[in-house]
């Protein structure tokens, strides 16, 4: 069996993997990345990406659907189910082929196979053609993380659904119940009530988007509802049963209603892909299904590295492909800094979108910081209602002491395309002092990014 | 014919300077000895003459703004000269202006003349900072300087700041809870800085040493009281100290040296500094010859010079120079004090107040006038012994007055 030497070898192809293979490649050290499925990962293939495909086809129906608001008169728009899909899926198809351009040009040699640790600063990949060894002092595992299934509703395609059968639906569900809340439960929630489903969600917490602001989180709540989209927080499961082709789901809860559903699709979080890895006789240690690793993602094994959706939350990709680039940094002997988890922005693309980054007020609070909160709302800002996007508001949080910007929430059009001016001013440590020296354009709706500081410190011009 | 007026260089080895007011505007007509502006150097605001007559035709550099020695600073225009091509004059002056780019490109008129950000003047190299770093270390009392950055190219970020101790614990955990701006900050002047520098300069590498002695005051209150009587202007104790130390230099001129790395610079004659403090900050004006000058005369140089310095208006000449610095808190009650010396001078006597005291005066306890003395001398430019021969003959002229004035 022949082995093959590099300087590094990325386990996994999703966008933590292949931004360390291509951050490896750049900084001269010899990589491999072993994919045993498509490069590019879920977030590429099955999940980022081609479920923004679909929310654009439902934001088109639903902008035909408001036509004449805007003095344009149209036939009923009729959505097709089949080219949403397909266009979906092409989209995927089309980034996919980019992935695999870039591993070319960065001359990062690829794998295809399942590789697993097998002793110190080896591999065993199994591959088509059977099995070999590759080696490499350093080993990053970046093999991403699954649906969890619940018992009793194993994805089987026909009633019960994870995230990857919701992408590729042969029909729209007369009845779906979506169990958890969260950013994925609230986006597929959006998309298939668009497409004319009769949509419930289901969440064990108290509200939806729980790690969100808990005044952005009632105000998509009330923006859901509003649109017909029924709400069961802090309900839990009780049961299930399939009877003539329709589900059973009873709660148990602040509701004990018993559900009725043509597909169930299950969104309650995800879990590491940490089998078959060989991890067992090795010192890299795994809770609750992800690897524990250090600041700079290093695993108890020495020169085994872990980043991404396997390493732990939040289970973002702009999360595992800034882990990969410190992680290979180091590695390189530079000199990278630790990930602030408060600096991850985090967005879900429902209708409403909702986009932040930070502090929630509640968590500063429980911080024990003393705050000043400023918020300020799309209706009262020229663009947004030139534009009928008048819905949602912006909120910011800062420490009264320091003027550090903790936190910002926004919920409204397009504000996951807004989030990253909060992101970099959160980046580059400024204060309230220079957002309010800032010169933000008119007429946008990001001024009401700029109004909100300016509220927190009881200055909004507009508000 | 329009020539370029250049910054002067206002004080000895001075690089750069700033204009600290323009005290004409442009247009305005200017007749030769006119001030046309203050210039700030280190030490004091010195006044910038015309030297012959012109007409004020452009400023280049708006108050506050340090720029080069031999810069061009403005434009004079001949009496009733018009269409003045000033590019084509800088053009002319070359390399400096062109080296000078800041020069080179201030607008030829400035609608506002607002002083630069301190920030400019004070900092000659930007301290890459995040906001919140700057904020975070004015709250815990750090200098920014004594940081290091770990941020992209050693930008000193919050890490920094959290992971540095605060400068004044106490105070900064008291003060930070409750708010970050319980305080403001009066940016340095040229004036602080260089004293800071200069202190702790003289502090950290001049081997000072102390020698204390009291000398009675009787004699010198008697004939002060004397001569006051029938003086024209009020004769101070200090005016005789000022005297005394003038001539005791004289009379031991070994003490009357610096310490310089190749040489010592032994002085030919007797020039004291007197400490002035002014709202801005300590200044030693110096008065030339003392040991020569009457009494009256030594009185009126100090005011004059103390006057102009509360003012900000010495010559550089008129505090350079000297080896010797008298410090006199007398005035303010102190008993007795010990003073830094004032650099590159070899000695400073700090000067407490005469006090009633008891004294043992031919083995019987009685009251006397004491004046306590303290003299910091340079360890490198004088030895132990020799100060005390001097303090000895200072303390004789001071005890025998009439000694010193004849």
């Amino acid at each position: 069996m022949s082995e093959i030497k590099f300087d590094v070898i990325v386990v996994g192809g999703g966008p933590g993997g292949y931004v360390a293979a291509i951050r490896a490649s750049q900084l001269g050290l010899r990589t491999a990345l072993v994919e045993k499925a498509q490069l590019g990962g879920v977030c590429l293939n099955w999940g980022c990406i081609p479920t923004k495909a679909l929310l654009r086809s439902a934001d088109v129906l639903r902008l035909i659907g408001n036509a004449s608001s805007f003095g344009i008169e149209v036939a009923a728009a009729r959505p097709d189910l089949k080219a949403i899909v397909k266009r979906s899926r092409d989209v995927a198809a089309q980034l996919h082929r980019g992935v695999s351009g870039l591993m070319k040009k960065h001359r990062v040699q690829v794998f295809n196979g399942h590789a697993r640790l097998d002793g110190p600063q080896r591999l065993k990949v199994t591959g088509e053609k059977g099995d070999f060894s590759l080696s490499a002092p350093h080993i990053i595992l970046a093999t991403g993380a699954r649906a969890r299934v619940l018992p009793g509703m194993e994805p089987d395609g026909k009633h019960f659904w994870t995230y990857r059968q919701a992408l590729v639906p042969d029909s729209v569900p007369k009845r779906l119940v979506i169990i958890g809340a969260g950013a994925i439960g609230v986006e597929f929630a959006s998309f298939y009530h668009a497409l004319g489903a009769q949509v419930s969600l289901v969440e064990m917490a108290e509200r939806i988007l729980p790690i969100e602001d808990q005044e952005i989180s009632a105000h998509v709540a009330q923006a859901l509802t509003r649109d017909g989209i029924r709400l069961y927080t802090g309900c839990a499961l009780q049961g299930s049963k399939v009877e003539q082709g329709i589900v059973q789901l009873r709660l148990e809860g602040k509701s004990n209603e018993t559900l009725e559903a043509d597909v169930v699709l299950v969104a309650a979080g995800i879990v590491g892909n940490v089998e078959e890895l060989g991890l067992e006789s090795t010192g890299v240690k795994v809770q609750h299904t992800h690897v524990l690793v250090d600041e700079f993602c290093r695993t108890g094994e020495p020169g085994v590295y872990a980043i991404g959706d396997l390493a732990g939350a939040p289970w973002l990709a702009h999360k595992a492909s800034h882990e990969a680039v410190l992680c290979v940094e180091k590695i390189a002997g530079l000199n990278p800094h630790p990930l602030d988890s408060r600096s991850v922005p985090a967005c879900t693309y429902s209708h409403p979108q909702v986009a932040s980054v930070g502090y929630t007020e509640a968590q500063a609070r429980s911080a024990g910081k003393t705050i000043r909160v400023g918020k300020f709302p799309f209706a009262a800002n020229g663009k947004a209602i030139a534009m009928g996007a008048t819905e949602g508001f912006v909120k910011v949080v800062f420490d009264a002491a320091s003027g550090e910007l903790l936190g910002a929430h926004m919920v409204g059009e397009e504000v996951t395309e807004m989030i990253q001016g909060y992101a970099i001013a959160r980046g580059l440590e400024t204060t309230e002092a220079e957002l309010i020296d800032s010169i933000l354009p008119h007429p946008t709706m990001s001024e009401a990014m700029h109004e909100a500081v300016l509220a927190a410190y009881d200055r909004a011009l507009h508000g | 014919m329009a020539k370029l007026l250049h910054m002067p260089e206002v004080s000895a080895n001075a690089t750069h300077a700033a204009i600290q007011n323009w005290t004409l505007k442009e247009g305005d007509t200017i007749s030769a000895g006119d001030c046309i502006a203050e210039i700030e150097t280190e030490k004091a605001l010195v006044e910038l003459a015309a030297e012959e007559d012109a007409v004020l035709g452009k400023i280049l550099v708006e108050p506050g703004r340090e720029v080069e020695v031999g810069a061009p600073i403005g434009v004079l225009f001949a009496r009733g000269e018009t269409n003045v091509d000033i590019a084509a004059l800088l053009a002319k002056a070359g390399a400096l202006s062109a080296a000078n780019e800041p020069v080179v490109d201030a607008p030829v008129l400035q609608p506002r003349a607002e002083v630069a950000p301190a920030i400019d003047v004070c900092h000659s190299e930007r301290i890459f900072a995040s906001p919140l770093a700057r904020r975070l270390a004015a709250a815990k009392g750090l200098d920014l300087t004594s940081l290091k950055g770990s941020g992209p190219n050693g930008r000193i970020v919050k890490r920094d700041v959290e992971a540095a101790p605060a400068a004044n614990t106490a105070l900064a955990s008291v003060a930070a809870p409750v708010s970050a701006i319980d305080f403001d900050e009066v940016p340095h002047s040229s004036m602080r800085k260089t004293i800071a520098r200069r202190l702790v300069e003289s502090k950290a590498t001049v081997p000072h040493f102390y020698l204390e002695l009291e000398c009675r005051m009787e004699p010198l209150l008697a004939l002060r009281e004397q001569v006051n009587r029938t003086a024209s202007r009020k004769i101070s104790i200090n005016d005789f100290i000022v005297k005394a130390v003038a001539v005791a230099l004289r009379q031991v001129p070994a003490m009357n040296v610096t310490w310089t790395e190749t040489a010592l610079r032994r002085y030919h004659q007797a020039d004291v500094c007197v400490a002035v403090s002014t709202d801005s900050g300590l200044i030693t004006p110096v008065v030339r010859n003392a040991d020569s000058k009457a009494l009256s005369q030594i009185s009126a140089d100090v005011a004059e010079l103390a006057g102009r310095a509360r003012d900000g208006r010495l010559r550089p000449e008129e505090y350079q120079g000297g080896s010797f610095t008298i410090s006199n808190l007398g005035m303010f009650g102190v008993e007795q004090f010990s003073a830094i010396i004032n650099p590159p001078h070899a000695a400073i006597l700090a000067v407490g107040a005469t006090q009633l005291k008891p004294v043992v005066e031919n083995g019987e306890l009685t009251v006397g006038s004491v004046l306590r003395c303290t003299l910091s001398v340079d360890h490198r430019a004088v030895d132990g012994a020799l100060a005390a021969q001097w303090l000895a003959v200072f303390k004789g002229l001071l005890e025998n007055p009439l000694g010193m004035l004849i």
